[in-house]
């Protein structure tokens, strides 16, 4: 039956298949269109916008200047560079030590299956749900008249009182927590599944302490996984512009947010401002690249020692 | 002398601590918006809110927008990227860099300063940056570096040399090859990058909000500005959309092999 339902359906191939050459050529054409045109649109849309943003930080009215890129330097934007750079290296370090942990307890032998398969999955989802709709989530619980606030203050705590505050650096940290930690947990995961059950075994046949396992063992095996979970967490919280804006209204000094503001013409400034802070945006993330490099070579050479 | 290793592992009781907690703090948002989405001032809980949006004409349309940028982007995207990876890994492995290079590079250049560069270089011609669709343009950037590492994966562990080999000894031509033998056997992965890219998109607003247009992440935020009760109602929407998009990727298999992306 099977070989039948083969035979058949060769020969019932439309006529202009059975044209190979002329054909071939033809796709053959229609494939470097495509291909080419891939090529194209990253150059017109990738790469071009990149390096307009890199000219137009230095474009003055007559020529060059540095005028705009200077005025990064001022206070103003000084803080937002610095509050930004705070921001993503605190839920970073803190959502990759929880998303570590979460990892490792719940992929470890001694999980249920399905702990494993919840976690993992859930972790898909958070990481994926950010922007304004974690925003709302998050005033609906923790802003002025949220059910968490509501709820403490029901059992005498005051959370405002006590000067917690959800459209602030801290409750930002908070919520980006909730799409750093999921992440952390995805990337993580394959490497922490590597880490075999016989290695720690082995080393405790050997008389190793657990820190002992975790310094010459199953660190040094993490640790390159751990190094790019780390970038692309940072990445991640470098860049966030949905999550704050709508939980601040774009009133807090990050710099995503006053590229915003430059943007949309709620300050008064010239595009030249905006682009030479997109432009301070992607050198720190060239830093944070780069940086990454130098520490994997060095650590690679650690690591075989 | 050293306390036995068995006695330092984390005990079946702290690993339901630490998970517990982890587990509250995920969960507390959700309970919370479920909870506030059917509040209707004071005592009063109902479904209101849904009901309200539900005979909203912005809802639709912005829902609908969404909608058809997240088609288009998925559309545009598999057309220009399953042809290239294809053609990079079976023709050209040594333009596999550059690719590499090109689908790490929106990670590097953050949504909102690529933004400021494509509306710095592309002031015209109307008919393109005028219309919602221009934001198609910008969302298959975003959505690349996850298309090309699904497409990327599948295509390698579908070894596309020997199954394309196959098929050409067989007799069959380029076009046999690549609609009867390859993308059938892609399927998976071009559902996932799919679902993923609908994930994003759906979600999208730093793009939208510069450009001003009226996208479902926008109208969220526009109706959070009055409503709580609606906004919360469509960030569960959100949550519940994202959650079936995962879901269609957890159940097309590739265990543990949880995509991700989002607009943050």
């Amino acid at each position: 039956m099977m070989g039948d339902g083969v035979e058949s359906s060769v020969p019932a191939a439309p006529a202009w298949l059975t044209r190979p050459r002329l054909v071939d050529r033809g796709m053959r054409w229609v494939q470097w269109l495509l291909v080419g045109g891939f090529f194209a649109y990253s150059i017109a849309f990738l790469l071009l916008p990149s390096v307009a943003v890199l000219v137009g930080a230095f474009r003055g009215e007559h020529g060059l200047t540095l005028r705009y890129v200077r005025l990064l330097f001022t206070p103003r934007y000084l803080v937002a560079f610095r509050n930004s750079i705070e921001l993503s290296a605190v839920t970073t370090v803190i959502g990759g030590v929880c998303g570590l942990s979460i990892a490792y307890l719940a992929l470890s032998p001694r999980s249920p299956g399905w702990l494993r398969v919840a976690v993992i999955s859930f972790s898909g989802v958070a990481a994926n749900f950010a922007g304004v709709p974690l925003a709302f989530a998050f005033v609906s619980t923790l802003g002025t008249m949220g059910l968490l606030t509501l709820w403490l203050k029901h059992f005498g705590i005051d959370l405002y009182g006590g000067g917690f505050s959800l459209f602030t650096l801290f409750g930002l940290a908070v919520t980006y927590l909730y799409f750093q930690i999921p992440l952390m947990v995805i990337i993580i995961s394959p490497a922490v599944r590597g880490l075999r059950r016989e290695w720690r075994e082995a080393a405790k046949n050997l008389g190793a302490t657990s820190w002992q396992y975790w310094r010459y063992v199953g660190f040094p095996i993490l640790l390159p996984a751990l190094l790019a979970a780390m970038v692309l967490l940072f990445g991640n919280a470098f860049a966030a512009y949905a999550t704050p804006y709508a939980l601040t209204s774009g009133n807090i000094a990050l710099v995503p947010l006053e590229i915003g503001n430059v943007l949309s013409g709620n300050v008064m400034s010239a595009p030249q401002l905006g682009q030479a802070l997109a432009l301070g945006m992607i050198l720190v993330m060239a830093a944070t690249m780069g940086a990454y490099v130098l520490l994997q070579r060095y650590t690679a050479r650690w690591r075989r020692h | 002398m050293a306390t036995p290793l068995s006695s330092r592992l984390p005990q079946p009781g702290w690993r339901a601590v630490l998970l517990g907690v982890a587990g509250l703090y995920f969960m507390a948002p959700l309970i919370a918006t479920g909870v506030f989405s059917l509040w209707d001032g004071g005592n009063r809980y109902n479904f209101s809110a849904y009901a309200q949006l539900l005979g909203t004409p912005e809802f639709w349309q912005s829902l609908f927008l969404s909608a058809r940028l997240a088609l288009l982007t998925v559309l545009l995207s598999l057309l220009l990227l399953v042809p290239t990876v294809y053609w990079v890994q079976l023709r050209a492995p040594r333009l596999r860099p550059v690719l590499e290079f090109i689908a790490v590079l929106p990670f590097m250049v953050p949504a909102i300063a690529l933004v400021e560069g494509l509306s710095a270089l592309y002031t015209g011609p109307a008919w393109l940056v005028g219309t919602p669709d221009f934001l198609v343009v910008a969302y298959v950037i975003l959505a690349l570096p996850y298309t090309y590492r699904v497409l990327d994966v599948g295509m390698r562990t579908l070894d596309i040399r020997t199954l394309g080999e196959a098929a050409q000894s067989l007799g069959a031509t380029w076009p046999t090859v690549m609609l009867r033998a390859i993308l059938p056997n892609l399927a998976g992965a071009l559902v996932g990058a799919t679902l993923l890219t609908l994930a994003i998109v759906m979600g999208e607003f730093t793009f939208a909000n510069i450009l001003l247009f009226n996208t479902f992440a926008v109208y969220i935020n526009y109706v959070g500005q009055s409503s709580g009760s609606q906004a919360a109602a469509l960030s569960l929407l959100s949550f519940l959309m994202t959650w079936l998009a995962m879901l269609g990727i957890f159940l097309i298999g590739r265990r543990g092999q949880v995509q991700l992306g989002g607009a943050r």
